[in-house]
């Protein structure tokens, strides 16, 4: 019998395509290549510079998403600099032959989000694109992550990238979630466990009886973050519940080819005797529902408690951290976080903005109202989901109690389109990242599950549902 | 990319933790075309603070950025690695670097200097006492040296990714050596992986 493997391992070796000898890089083959205006026109350039081409571009899709304003699209982009790098895009993949989802297509959406609704995200893949939140793939048991620019100028000319071979890392959430706790907490526990750098240089694999249970939205949005834990990227053993999810959808396999395809993804869980080079678990029915206090996604404290003091640090690197974040959150350490008022509710971004997502946030604000002087923005992940949740009258219950119902994009989850947060202005999002800044200069972030989100905007405080009863 | 052999100058102490890639560049910066310009994007919203190190005068000819632990988390942004190089850095020393981000740097010229905890506190310390402190990177012998306070440490660089920096070399152009095993392992990959 052969070494025994983990899943990566697995997914890893099938895609070398050359193997790289005394420690370096093995030459590994891209299955799927995700691109969008931000992290591209720099590599288009530099194929025309040196008059190459895009080798696959039938492995390559491209969307607009960072840059797109959530009202009005049916007018040009009134920020110019935003609208001349959509329109590169634009000239781009039409010289290049490469397909793009524009602004108001029904298949446009936060890249992250329309790969897997599509079906273009499928079990032992190799999915790359010029964005950290690759890991997302990694949920179907795909091997998924970030590149820069020049990377992805290397993988149009080439198919393929050079890269170290990572280690693995076991996360195991083995329990039950109490309720109202949601697979962004579960996530969230974990960043707060292994810290911004514990997973530099390797490869989660999520498992324990918790994760199983986990929907595949559920199971994206933990793989989602994989990256906030510095991690390479994140993946789940694919099983019947991906299988399910794929099974229909416009770019999954049919007929003889599912069969084959099935067999092939069932042989892919890491083997029972694999080891891996490092194992964190944690007790499921220990989590609570969490809130980040500070400003990376590590610094995260369960919703019901207080704010952390500086002095709760033992580490000095840490609690010189602790305090510079509670400066710039404007908090005071020791503070309930049920106390906290905020200005903005943020529901969106490629963490939390697929149709279950809208579901769980709907359910929370249906019959009620939106505290007053809050403001809220409903951003839907793709135009699938938007007409989705339109179907189930979601923006209805939305508009209703007060919600701002947008159309898709990354929005205020980078701030690079007009939905900003102001100086000083705190938000309860459902992103990713709580950095300075992240969603406009100055802006206080705190990173919530859809559920906590809606119940502090009807609340106007942090919140859960249940609090609201 | 320009080759790059040995690094000699001066450093700039940013004595943080988990310096992400939206302090090193705000993302409004990202919404340009180009490859050039992003220095003045570098660290822009730190830099209003007039007391912050990129203001002060004693480190403006530094060409090393010493920073702390977990440095170039959080997005893929290469513009991170513009803005660094752009503004006139030519190598970063930190005890761990975000992975996208050091790849980033080795398709720039940008070193990494991966250096233990130990080392950069001292290092951290000594250049916040002495900014004229000269400081030698070695991307051949992969050393790092301060001679003037007598500390010495080696640094990690995967053999063919030190070549890369030694010689200059273009990554795609080195891959392209490789074409034929492309072509052959594109024969053997099952039919049902989807196409766009
Ligand atoms: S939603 Fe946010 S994190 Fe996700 S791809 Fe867009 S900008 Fe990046």
């Amino acid at each position: 019998m052969s070494e025994p493997k983990t899943l990566s391992e697995k997914i890893w070796d099938r895609h070398v395509v050359s193997a790289g000898t005394d420690g370096e890089g093995d030459l590994l083959y891209v299955d799927l290549h995700l691109v969008h205006e931000v992290t591209s026109p720099q590599a288009f350039d530099g194929l025309r510079i040196s008059g190459r081409k895009v080798r696959r571009p039938d492995l390559t899709v491209a969307t607009e998403d960072h840059n797109v304003p959530t009202a009005d699209i049916d007018k040009p982009i009134a920020d110019e600099i935003s609208r001349l790098q959509v329109e590169t895009l634009r000239r781009n993949t039409s010289e290049f032959g490469v397909v793009n989802y524009p602004m108001g297509h029904a298949k446009q959406g936060i890249v992250h989000v329309i790969g897997p609704e599509q079906g273009l995200t499928q079990p032992g893949m190799t999915i790359v694109c010029g964005d950290s939140h690759t890991a997302t793939h990694g949920a179907f048991g795909a091997i998924a992550f970030g590149i820069g620019t020049s990377e992805v100028e290397h993988v149009l000319a080439t198919q393929t990238l050079l890269q170290a071979r990572p280690g693995t890392m076991a996360i195991t959430v083995d329990g039950e979630l109490a309720d109202g706790v949601t697979a962004k907490d579960v996530i969230l526990a974990i960043i707060g466990r292994i810290g911004t750098g514990g997973g530099i240089g390797k490869i989660i694999e999520y498992r324990g009886e918790v994760i199983r249970s986990l929907t595949m939205e559920g199971r994206m949005t933990v793989c989602n973050m994989s990256i906030e834990g510095g991690a390479k990227a994140g993946l789940i053993a694919p099983d019947d519940t991906t299988f399910s999810y794929l099974e229909g959808r416009e770019k999954s396999p049919v007929g003889a080819a599912w069969e084959s395809a099935l067999d092939d993804w069932r042989r892919l869980p890491s083997d029972p005797e694999a080891a891996f080079d490092e194992y964190v678990t944690l007790d499921g029915n220990e989590i609570a529902a969490q809130v980040s206090w500070g400003t990376n996604p590590a610094q995260v404290m369960p919703l019901h408690g207080a704010i952390p003091t500086p002095d709760s640090f033992d580490d000095p690197a840490a609690r010189d951290s602790a305090a510079r974040a509670l400066q710039y959150m404007g908090l005071v350490g020791g503070t309930p976080m049920r106390e906290v008022p905020v200005d903005t509710v943020f529901i969106g971004s490629c963490t939390n903005s697929r149709i279950e997502d809208l579901r769980d946030a709907a359910n929370v604000a249906a019959g009620r109202r939106v505290a007053s002087g809050v403001r809220t923005l409903v951003v839907p992940g793709s135009g699938q989901v938007k007409e989705q949740a339109e179907s189930e009258g979601l923006d209805k219950i939305f508009t209703a109690a007060g919600f701002d119902w947008r159309e898709p994009g990354c929005s205020m989850c980078l701030a690079m389109n007009p939905d900003k947060l102001q100086p000083a202005e705190r938000a309860a999002s459902t992103s990713n990242r709580n950095f300075e800044g992240r969603q406009g200069r100055g802006g206080r972030t705190h990173l919530v599950s859809p559920a906590v989100a809606a119940a502090t905007a009807i609340a106007g405080t942090f919140a859960s549902p249940a609090d609201l009863e | 990319m320009k080759a790059v052999r040995i690094v000699t100058g001066t450093a700039l102490p940013l004595d943080r933790a988990d310096v992400d890639t939206d302090q090193i560049i705000p993302s409004d910066w990202l919404k340009r075309v180009e490859r050039t310009g992003f220095e003045k994007g570098l660290f822009s919203e730190w830099r209003d603070d007039r007391d912050f190190v990129l203001n002060q005068e004693q480190y403006a000819a530094a060409n090393i950025l010493v920073a702390g632990i977990n440095f170039g988390t959080g997005s893929s942004r290469e513009h991170a690695v513009w803005a660094i190089q752009q503004y006139g850095f030519e190598a970063v020393i930190s005890p761990r670097f975000a992975d996208i981000f050091r790849n980033n740097c080795t398709k720039n010229g940008l070193v990494p200097v991966t250096v233990s905890a130990e080392f950069n506190a001292a290092l951290m310390r000594a250049v916040l006492e002495d900014p004229d402190l000269e400081i030698t990177i070695d991307v051949e012998r992969l050393t790092v040296e301060v001679p003037a306070i007598g500390l010495e440490t080696s640094f990690p660089l995967a053999s063919g990714t030190q070549q890369r920096f030694l010689e200059g070399l273009d990554d795609i152009g080195l891959t392209m050596r490789h074409l034929d095993e492309i072509e052959a392992y594109e024969t053997k990959r099952p039919a049902w992986i989807p196409t766009s």
